[in-house]
């Protein structure tokens, strides 16, 4: 357990732009350092990737940072990232992967050359070690091309390193449709931290080698799913809020391991790191709609240092591209943080405070996001001995945070949800803070054929 | 006797599975589906008639609560959970042909794509409107399609997909059945797709959630 103690201590500290720990690229961006950038996320229309399609994968590739960086200069843009989460045949076959993102760093570079806009690219491998089942975490064929489009990705130009790692999914998928909370637990502080520390490691290394940002791991694969059940209906959103509080001491490990942020946004459980770690974040709300929708459009952005969106598709909207026009939405919020922060100490807090009382109440996992609960919350994070006693000790505080908005009135909730909350308490509560000891009392509750122990080292 | 199957619907429909289970709690201590299902057959029932009076209908009134967002999908599991157990023990009938189900769905992610807990629901919710169900996993291509149905000759296929870039794999497939096995009714789902990407790629029907498949599969079993 390498942070023991919150590196912002106070909700005032918790702010949009401003992070402790900020980190600078090579074209010169300081993300954390006083300003709030635009982070935009885009993909492909409805198209195969083969080899008689590449040319215009490539085009499509092109002309999503043209239109960007263009509309972004246009906009008057104080600088952009570009968030290349790639698709499964970018990462098979690596070659792909690193010829979008040289093309994408030629389109950056040269408008930073021409017009001296700041700009960079983060790589997002897909964890292709999902293909094999159960997963093959340390042993897969599939490390290889996939740290290979780490190594040559970033030397192509995709400066910040990230991935949506899956350690541990392949027990907390069916964990999320039962709402299991230990087995949760046991996927992402057991099996996912493991991972986590197992992956993080060459993610790091592969960042020193070449000068490059390892930035972090976004929980996508748990938190956001839950999250994405929970807007359907499909599941409880307390269930969905703890889910989120548990990844939290999964995803901190890539930051033990040497990882600096940005932290990547899918999972939203940014706000809890930056409290903890004090890196920058990474966060989406709203504008997350094109691709999935949620209820934290404007709380997210409370303490985001970048501002992002989620896969939008490379079509043609009325006003443009697709991506050009999720560009500006992105920094037109922007640009509202960033005059509150010039404006000073006072409007930037009532802007932050208008976007958190917006949503706060409106849904236990946008309650669990304002910035005073997150430090109540990222508290109990670190108190612990082991990520095990630490993912409990969280969910618990969160629990007690949403019971309380609720005997408060302040905050309401169906039966049909809050009849889960004495369920979740007893369950959490049950959970020994040893690892070993909940390993054990796991392994007979999980279908083992589903996993294998000597992959997370265990 | 009637009783006995209106105990056994009520046990689905709650997701009691056996006596000891602890859940639902207001069946605490009652028998589940596993024990009624026993004495539904020492009893004599005709296991047909246990599983179109019994079974079929509890799990219809829980997909009408769940599209209605009147329970979560955990308490769909325990239904599905508890039909299984009384399904465990129809077993023998199925195999002798004394119960005939509505007929087989196979389904898949295609490949590609490895989003499967839209697919997973999909799959339950037609087992629970009594069809035998193929689960091909994610990742599947067309040759892994076509081998199921030439195992299982008529059985109804569904397609998933999540990924804008996998999709277009939904058309080579529905095109390769079509050919090595015409008459198949093909049903397609997943977000990025609609009804005119179901046209134009030739399947004959889209769904948007397990409710509208289960419906439009009891259209075409009638
Ligand atoms: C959860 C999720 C994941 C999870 C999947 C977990 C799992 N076991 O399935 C994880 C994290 C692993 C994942 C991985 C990836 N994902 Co994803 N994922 C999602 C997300 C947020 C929700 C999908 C979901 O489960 N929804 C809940 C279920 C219940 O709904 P559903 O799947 O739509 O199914 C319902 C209906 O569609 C229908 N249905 C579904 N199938 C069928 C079939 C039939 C026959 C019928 C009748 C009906 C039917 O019924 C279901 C029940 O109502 C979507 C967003 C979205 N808009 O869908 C992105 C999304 C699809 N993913 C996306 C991406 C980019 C990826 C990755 C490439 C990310 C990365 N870089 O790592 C990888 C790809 C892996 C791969 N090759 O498949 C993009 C797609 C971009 C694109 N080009 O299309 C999306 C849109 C969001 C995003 N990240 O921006 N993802």
């Amino acid at each position: 357990m390498k942070y023991k103690n919150l590196i912002i201590t106070d909700p005032e500290g918790l702010i949009f732009g401003i992070a402790p720990n900020p980190v600078k690229t090579r074209r010169g961006l300081e993300i954390g350092g006083g300003q709030v950038y635009a982070e935009l996320n885009f993909t492909l229309p409805i198209m195969s990737i083969c080899d008689s399609t590449l040319p215009e994968v490539y085009r499509h590739y092109r002309e999503i940072a043209e239109g960007a960086l263009e509309h972004a200069l246009h906009l008057e843009s104080k600088g952009v990232v570009l968030e290349f989460e790639t698709l499964l045949e970018m990462t098979k076959t690596p070659t792909i992967g690193i010829e979008i993102t040289r093309i994408m760093n030629e389109v950056c570079e040269n408008y930073y050359q021409k017009h001296g806009l700041k700009s960079e690219i983060r790589l997002t491998p897909n964890d292709l070690r999902e293909f094999e089942r159960p997963a093959k975490q340390r042993t897969s064929q599939y490390l290889e091309p996939m740290m290979e489009l780490f190594e040559k990705g970033a030397m192509a130009g995709g400066d910040l390193l990230s991935i949506e790692s899956t350690g541990g999914k392949e027990v907390s998928d069916d964990a999320l449709m039962n709402c299991d909370i230990k087995t949760i637990v046991f996927a992402l502080a057991v099996l996912g931290a493991r991972d986590m520390q197992f992956l993080w490691k060459k993610i790091v290394d592969v960042a020193n080698k070449h000068g490059k940002i390892a930035a972090g791991d976004s929980a996508c694969g748990f938190a956001n799913t839950a999250m994405v059940l929970a807007e359907k209906k499909y599941i409880p959103k307390i269930f969905a809020a703890l889910v989120r509080v548990i990844s939290v001491v999964r995803s901190i490990v890539a930051m033990e391991e040497g990882a600096i942020g940005p932290d990547k946004d899918c999972a939203y459980e940014g706000p809890f790191l930056k409290a903890i770690t004090g890196i920058p974040i990474s966060m989406e709300g709203k504008t997350a709609a094109c691709a999935h929708l949620s209820p934290i459009g404007n709380i997210a952005s409370a303490c985001c240092d970048l501002w992002s969106n989620e896969s939008v598709q490379n079509i043609k909207l009325l006003s443009g591209m697709a991506p050009t026009a999720y560009m500006e939405q992105l920094e037109y919020d922007a640009r509202l943080m960033n005059e509150a922060l010039r404006a000073g100490k006072l409007h930037r807090d009532v802007l932050q405070q208008l976007l958190v009382a917006s949503d706060v109440y409106t849904d236990p996992q946008a309650l669990i996001l304002s910035p005073e609960n997150v430090i109540r919350i990222s508290r109990e994070l670190v108190k612990g001995d082991s990520y095990v006693a630490n993912a409990k000790n969280g969910a618990l505080m969160a629990l007690d945070i949403i019971e309380e908005a609720l005997a408060s009135g302040k905050m309401k909730l169906s039966e049909m949800e809050t009849s889960y909350l004495p369920f979740l308490r007893e369950d959490l509560e049950s959970i020994p803070d040893n690892e070993s000891d909940f390993v054990e009392m796991m392994l007979p509750l999980i279908d083992q054929s589903k996993f294998t122990m000597e992959e997370y080292g265990l | 006797m009637e009783e006995l199957l209106e105990k056994l619907l009520e046990a689905v429909e709650f997701g009691k599975v056996d006596q000891k289970s602890p859940y639902p709690p207001q069946l605490r201590g009652m028998d589940g589906s596993h024990e009624l299902t026993m004495s539904a057959l020492e009893a004599g029932i005709n296991p047909q008639k246990i599983l179109e009076e019994a079974l079929i209908p509890a799990m219809a009134r829980v997909g009408k609560k769940f599209s209605e967002n009147k329970i979560f999908v955990p308490q769909m599991l325990m239904s599905a959970r508890a039909m299984g157990a009384s399904m465990l023990q129809l077993k023998p009938f199925f195999t002798s042909g004394d119960i005939k189900t509505k007929g087989t769905f196979i389904i898949g992610t295609v490949k590609g794509d490895l989003h499967d807990i839209g697919k997973n629901l999909v799959a339950m919710m037609i087992e629970g409107g009594g069809w035998s169900i193929v689960d091909l996993g994610v990742d599947v291509g067309s040759g892994r399609f076509i081998e199921a149905l030439k195992s299982h000759p008529g059985a109804v296929v569904g397609l998933s997909a999540l990924l804008t870039t996998t999709m277009v794999n939904m058309g080579e497939i529905v095109t390769s059945i079509r050919e090595h096995m015409p008459g198949t009714k093909i049903l397609i789902g997943g977000a990025p797709v609609n009804t005119e990407f179901c046209q134009k790629i030739g399947a004959d029907f889209y769904a948007p959630d397990p409710q509208k498949a289960v419906e439009y599969m009891n259209k075409i079993a009638s």
